[in-house]
């Protein structure tokens, strides 16, 4: 077996905090506390690691000779602008958080706005891509809750038969959705379990 | 006994068969009836696109979504990587090696550990990068924006979407469609499902997510693991079923 110290400690460290989530005596909750906490700092740890990767990654790109990327200059040159303002004026400096989002949430803005057409664009691609009635079913009903929620039925859902029939089709998506979510519920038990038994190990790179 | 108590021994016992299921139905015993899954046709699809990826010479991508391991959405993070497991496995032969994007710190360390693991288990660690597993932006959108460059420049003819995403899942999806790019997604959020639907070439529906690397050879544990979904499947229904009739004949257990 490969990183046979790992997968060690993955297993114990795994059944020790499923354990602190079953057996309700102190210790085990309060080690299953303790080693989330150690869990959440790793993984912040993981993020800076991650977050120097991907300024490691657009450095390569915005310094080869061939091909050079503009935009990975723009992105670090933008990435130490915030690093060292960050570091200089401190996170929670209001100036700071305002220059940030004033950039950020329009960006962000403009993508869901993009977001938008192309969802658009793709829902009238979709039954010339995808055949057959599961496809005319998903455009069916997307039309009728956007015809649900769009407030032209305001008044109507107090009335007699159309509460008991708009009551009827707003429960039919949460049987399903539940149905998904079952599924996915299992689907990741089983996933953790392979983790338990070390069947999976992500971690022996 | 009150409703905490009993959900904690429904979650108890429903992890306990899952257990033994698994360990007894991935144990190879001589005269078990090999199963025969049903056939997924995204997968199939997919596994015609590795092979076309490879002999043209392309790239796979394999984006894996920006769920944080401590959270909810840890295991399908875990059923991402051991898709890119044995995607990196199958197309290591290929001139150009595929390429994985992920939304979260730690899950692109660990890409890069499963990138190296295939790699060295092929006997091919010199072609290892680990600049090949990288993160695309820490929130969902900037991790949308991120891997868009990466499905358009790096000579990708397939991408793998396989984790979890929120509605941006369709900008990824739309920038590879106008690279004429093959698609597969899945995702465990349901507003990410019906976007995938919708604009994904192949969508996966739900527990398909999990079939991926069952599918794609990944080994016993992985084809018990279906066989177990199934099992526990039957269970959930059994229990729905008897608190319904429990209900009905006005019993309760609290």
């Amino acid at each position: 077996m490969k990183a046979p110290f790992a997968t060690a400690v993955a297993i114990v460290i795994g059944l020790l905090v499923l354990a602190g989530y079953i057996v309700p005596i102190p210790i085990l909750v309060s080690l299953r506390t303790l080693l989330l906490g150690w869990a959440v700092i790793l993984v912040a740890v993981a993020t800076v690691v991650g977050i120097i990767n991907l300024a490691r990654v657009h450095w390569n790109k915005a310094i080869r000779g061939e091909g050079r990327d503009y935009y990975s200059l723009i992105f670090l040159v933008a990435f130490f602008l915030t690093i060292v303002a960050g570091a200089v004026l401190g996170p929670t400096n209001p100036d700071f958080q305002q220059a940030v989002l004033s950039i950020q949430v329009p960006a962000e803005s403009s993508l869901m706005a993009l977001l938008a057409i192309v969802l658009a664009y793709a829902s009238l691609r979709l039954l010339q891509n995808r055949k057959g009635i599961l496809a005319v079913l998903f455009v069916f009903s997307a039309v009728i809750f956007l015809f649900l929620s769009s407030g032209l039925l305001a008044g109507a859902d107090a009335v007699s038969p159309f509460k008991e029939i708009i009551g009827l089709l707003n429960r039919l998506p949460v049987a399903g959705a539940r149905g998904i979510l079952l599924g996915i519920a299992l689907g990741s038990l089983v996933a953790g379990l392979r983790i338990l038994m070390g069947a999976d190990r992500p971690y022996r790179g | 006994m009150t409703s905490d108590q009993i959900d904690t021994i429904v979650g108890a016992g429903l992890i306990v068969i899952a257990a033994v299921a698994l360990f007894v139905l991935a144990v190879p015993l001589r005269g078990r009836v090999r199963r025969v899954f049903r056939i997924i046709p995204g997968i199939v699809r997919l596994r015609r696109a590795i092979g076309l990826t490879v002999e043209n010479g392309r790239r796979l991508h394999v984006s894996l979504g920006g769920g944080s391991l401590t959270g909810a959405s840890g295991a399908v993070s875990l059923a991402a990587l051991s898709t890119l497991d044995r995607i990196a496995a199958l197309s290591m032969i290929s001139d150009r090696p595929p390429i994985a994007t992920s939304g979260e710190g730690s899950l692109s360390i660990l890409s890069q550990d499963e990138l190296r693991s295939a790699y060295r288990d092929g006997n091919a660690l010199d072609q290892y990068d680990r600049d090949r597993g990288r993160l695309g932006g820490v929130t969902p959108l900037s991790y949308a924006a991120g891997t868009m460059p990466v499905i358009r420049d790096e000579q990708v003819s397939a991408n793998i979407l396989v984790g979890n995403f929120g509605s941006e899942v369709g900008l990824m999806t739309d920038a590879a469609y106008r690279q004429q790019a093959f698609v597969v997604a899945a995702s465990d959020s349901l507003p990410a499902q019906a976007v995938i639907y919708s604009a994904a070439q192949e969508p996966l529906i739900g527990e398909e997510l999990f079939a991926v690397p069952a599918y794609l050879q990944a080994g016993p544990f992985h084809v018990a693991s279906l066989q177990v979904q199934d099992i526990l499947r039957w269970v959930v229904i059994a229990l729905i079923l008897g608190g319904i009739i429990l209900k009905l004949l006005g019993v309760s257990l609290l």
